[in-house]
């Protein structure tokens, strides 16, 4: 076991992992603080998120008498998913904290846990917003798998491995012709890292109108210590894939570099929720198509 | 040296299943005592099964018999290699945890239907699908395959006076005969190609097999056994027959009752044909596309929760279709080790499936018999009238739509490997068939899990919606041990996929041309294509474990103080009645609107207005929602009728004219005497 009594790259692991759940509330507040500067308010600061954990944790929580264990159990098991895909992201160190995790399969397989589980707890209040949202998140999930697979497949079949930390190792050696396809893949993921955030054009994260919710309303019975949880979820599922998003389409060159990488993309999603609109509902599987059929042809152009 | 004696443990199982047949029979209005004598053979007959095939499959010793009949073309032959013993082990518990289930799920059959009569069937129909398995001579095989149909087709009408059930029966007697006379085609043909009925013949004469004969071979069995696996579009049995039949039955048909079609199909592609063109795997590869895609898509739009699970078991073929059609791929472009790597794909699933499907039918039988009802828009609630059932069907929900951690997820990673190293072939046609296939894996994956959301929840959560949801209790003892057993399977063969790699790798063995250059299988680790992929899911297990205990930890340390209350649903002020609720029906709308192309949605409104004349004020709207059935518009009744139009005009010949007849002989003779003399 060597020099002292934890080894240094366990180490360094278990840091680059806590460093997710740490970060991603400081991600939210930024893509909020931009998108109020866009129109033209002074925004809340950009810590504000930390203060609404730390305030949501210290209140009681009411659960509904027509809950069961699943309203119950459904955060920890969410935040848990979170916080296993923040350990097979290399930071620092090739070694992540649960390589095993690391395959792209293994990954998209785990968010499907984590929505099954949102989608029961919308399901158990027995509200009608519950079950909506519930309903509405299972269409988009389904067909964004379409998107998300093609778009890292993609990487995969370029970098000839399925793994992401062999596959951000292998990015910088790529042949420069495959940017192009590259490129479109980047494009496809990126609509899937907005459909499976909720963000624009597929759902508004601000939104208080129950009607039009997706992700807010499964999560509209939440109170307490269990709201918080989910919250930070979320936030730890963006950041997750604001980091997928730009390491594994473009090579990375060093820690400060990637996080201004994520910063750029945060600004993206800001910039783009505060120019464009919320899309009606049956538009949406337009979209999601379309981002599968440029992962096709991302993967076919990779293949000539 | 084998485990246990395999001709010892071979008559246990066919005498103690013949005896639990006759003594079932001979207790003709004692339902009591058929239900306890038929049940317990049928135990020891599924345990000596299992045994014999954890005997094979460990020594891998092949075991054959064979005995002449009087009939000169009929032997009684058996043969049990790795293969076999793999299947034997799947039926074999399958059947066991059936029969435990049936203890305690028939007794509501009692005074109702003729218990003697279940049991006298079961026993035939469970020792039937040993024989299938294990024969190996073509007619005996016909023998018992027709066996294994007919007694299957008494279970599936057993509650004979609903109409329903005996048109789904009907339904289920002919395709299952449509299926047999492909399945005699075949045989005739190979009969004709090598001279023998026996299989060990048709592999030996594999090699010199013309091209086009061996198309035809595959074309055959690919309709006959297709039919009784439920491939679309000779899959439309399926949805009628396993919803009419009793929950253990259904839960054995499709579990184990449609594998004996793919295991056959996997005898002949992969041992009676010779290395076949490209094409024949491309169909098989497409057919399971198409099977996965359509079979869940169907599925969504039911809300008779046993539809739902057999619509299921047709996209799960198709899963099984999709290994095993980049295998024969693979097995022509003259790679098989990669080829290796969508048949233990499609075996892992096979096995898979059996489980978390038998599974899921267990507890759909527990709440239907709670309720009264397979209609899921009146359930509701039930999680806390049967927590166990629920917490089962849970298990079963999340291993079928291929979640982390549980076993659906291990076999489809393997099944998309096996996609994915097609994608680096030459040929563009190949290419977009593996594209296809893999857009159809991904999707199918996603809507699984939205089907299971609403089947799950629908059913399980918010509150109950019809009276008999209020009053359900939860399923006796045996009910419940048998689903426990099935979940903690389900997430076993889940959590430690490189141990059952190995034994499939000793099942693969059967065919020796498999070579296991593409798959590395070391302690927790299953490598494939030198690193291409790696799967480990142990780790994964315990690392989300412990992300939900730190996560439960941190909360229980920062909010010790505050305190849980308990209220009313959020309803924006109106009261809280179970139409609030989100039905089956309104679930999944979406998704049949999105897909409206495919399945043919129709939506049709009728209006009772109080005064016809003003048409103003309305009475009653009754708003009916439907699915085309394009198998039956497009291909079942053109097919009948052009059969019709045919006999039609074949009836000409019975003009009633006696004279014509005598034409008709006279001319028949001269035919035959100018024939004899040429």
């Amino acid at each position: 076991m060597g020099d002292g009594v934890i080894p240094m790259s366990l180490f360094i692991g278990i840091l680059q992992w806590l460093l997710v759940p740490a970060l991603s509330p400081l991600v939210v507040g930024t893509v909020r603080k931009i998108k109020a500067r866009l129109q033209n308010r002074q925004g809340a600061p950009i810590w504000q998120p930390y203060r609404q954990l730390w305030k949501l944790w210290h209140k009681d929580e009411v659960i509904s008498t027509d809950a069961s264990w699943i309203f119950r159990a459904a955060p920890y098991i969410v935040f848990g998913v979170t916080l296993v895909l923040g350990a097979t992201i290399p930071v620092f160190q090739q070694e992540a904290l649960l390589p095993a995790a690391g395959d792209f399969l293994v990954i998209i397989y785990l968010l499907s846990l984590s929505t099954f589980w949102l989608a029961l707890a919308g399901l158990d209040v027995g509200s009608p917003f519950g079950g909506l949202g519930a309903s509405r998140e299972m269409t988009m999930t389904a067909l964004t798998e379409g998107s998300l697979l093609f778009s890292l497949l993609t990487v995969a079949l370029a970098t000839k491995t399925t793994h992401i930390s062999t596959m951000i190792e292998r990015l910088p050696d790529l042949a420069p012709v495959t940017f192009i396809p590259l490129f479109i893949a980047f494009i496809a993921f990126c609509v899937a890292l907005l459909a499976e955030n909720k963000r624009y054009p597929f759902d508004n994260p601000a939104t208080h109108l129950e009607l039009t919710m997706i992700h807010e309303a499964m999560i509209l019975e939440y109170s307490g210590k269990r709201l918080a949880l989910l919250e930070w979820a979320a936030a730890n599922k963006l950041i997750f894939f604001l980091w997928l998003g730009t390491t594994l389409f473009w090579p990375s060159a060093g820690l400060v570099i990637a996080l201004i990488k994520v910063a750029v993309l945060a600004a993206g999603v800001a910039l783009l929720e505060s120019s464009s609109a919320k899309l009606r509902y049956f538009r949406l599987p337009d979209v999601l198509w379309m981002a599968w059929l440029l992962g096709v042809a991302a993967v076919v152009l990779l293949a000539l | 040296m084998m485990l246990f004696e395999v001709p010892f443990l071979l008559v246990i199982m066919l005498v103690s299943l013949g005896l639990g047949a006759l003594g079932a029979l001979l207790a003709w209005q004692k339902d009591e005592l058929a239900h306890l004598w038929g049940s317990l053979t049928a135990a020891i007959g599924s345990a000596a099964a299992i045994l014999t095939g954890a005997s094979v499959l460990s020594s891998g010793e092949v075991f054959s018999w064979e005995a002449p009949t009087s009939f000169l073309l009929l032997h009684l032959a058996l043969k049990i290699d790795t293969l076999a013993a793999f299947f034997l082990i799947i039926i074999g518990t399958i059947a066991l945890l059936a029969t435990i289930y049936g203890v305690s799920y028939l007794r509501q059959f009692y005074g109702h239907y003729r218990l003697s009569s279940f049991l006298f069937f079961y026993n035939i129909f469970v020792g039937s699908l040993f024989l299938v398995i294990t024969a190996e001579q073509a007619l005996y095989f016909l023998l018992v395959w027709e066996i294994m149909s007919l007694s299957s087709y008494f279970l599936v009408i057993f509650e004979h006076r609903e109409d329903a059930n005996r048109r789904a029966g009907l339904k289920y007697f002919v395709m299952t005969h449509v299926a047999t006379t492909f399945i005699s085609l075949m045989f005739l043909t190979l009969y004709a190609a090598t001279g023998s009925l026996r299989f060990a013949d048709f592999t030996a004469g594999a090699a010199v097999l013309p091209v086009g004969v061996a198309s035809v071979v595959f074309l055959l069995a690919l309709l006959g056994f297709g039919t009784k696996a439920g491939v679309i579009p000779l899959h439309i049995w399926l949805p009628d027959a396993h919803p009419a039949a009793p929950a253990s039955i259904s839960a054995l048909m499709s579990g184990v009752m449609i594998k004996t079609g793919i295991f056959m199909l996997l005898r002949v592609c992969f041992e009676w044909l010779p290395i076949g063109p490209v094409w024949w795997g491309v169909v098989v590869l497409m057919l399971g596309a198409l099977s996965s895609l359509l079979g869940v898509l169907y599925a969504l739009a039911e809300h008779d929760i046993k539809r739902l699970l057999a619509y299921h078991s047709v996209e799960n073929i198709g899963i099984i279709l999709l290994g095993m059609g980049s295998g024969l791929i693979f097995v022509s472009l003259g790679q098989p080790a990669l080829a290796l790597v969508g048949l233990l794909g499609a075996l892992y699933h096979t096995m898979n499936h059996a489980i978390f499907k038998t599974l899921l039918f267990f507890g759909a039988g527990a709440v239907v018999s709670a309720t009264g009802t397979k209609n899921m828009e009146e359930y509701g609630g039930l999680i806390k009238r049967m927590p166990y059932t629920a917490g089962f069907f849970l298990v079963g929900c999340l291993a079928i739509s291929g979640i982390v951690p549980f076993n659906g997820f291990a076999s489809e990673w393997l099944i998309f490997q096996s996609l994915f190293a097609g994608l680096g072939g030459s040929s563009s046609l190949l290419q977009g068939s593996f594209i296809l296939a893999i857009a159809a894996l991904a999707f199918t994956g996603g809507l699984a899990a939205a089907c299971f959301v609403k089947a799950f929840g629908v059913t399980f959560l918010a509150r109950p919606r019809s009276v008999a949801s209020e009053r359900a209790v939860e399923a006796k003892g045996p009910m419940v041990a048998s689903m426990s057993v099935l979940a903690a399977l389900c997430l076993a063969l889940g959590v430690w996929p490189s141990r059952v790699v190995v034994v499939l790798q000793r099942v693969a063995s059967v065919w020796p041309q498999f070579t296991s250059d593409a798959l590395a299988v070391a302690p927790n680790m299953i490598t494939v294509r030198e690193g291409f992929g790696g799967l480990s899911m142990w780790p994964v297990f315990v690392g989300l474990v412990a992300a939900v205990a730190v996560g439960a930890v941190m909360t229980g340390i920062v909010s010790r103080r505050q305190r849980v209350r308990l209220g009313a649903t959020w309803n924006c002020g109106t009261p809280l009645t179970p139409r609030m609720e989100m039905s089956a029906t309104a679930f999944s709308r979406s998704l049949i609107i999105m897909w409206r192309g495919v399945l043919r949605s129709t939506k049709q409104t009728e209006v009772e207005y109080l005064d016809a004349q003003m048409r103003y004020f309305a009475r009653s709207r009754t708003v009916t929602m439907e699915l085309l059935n394009i198998y039956s518009h497009f291909l079942y009744r053109p097919a009948a009728r052009l059969l019709f139009r045919l006999s039609h005009q074949t009836k000409r010949i019975q003009s009633g004219n006696v004279n014509m007849y005598l034409l008709y002989i006279f001319v028949t003779l001269c035919a035959l005497l100018l024939w004899a003399t040429a």
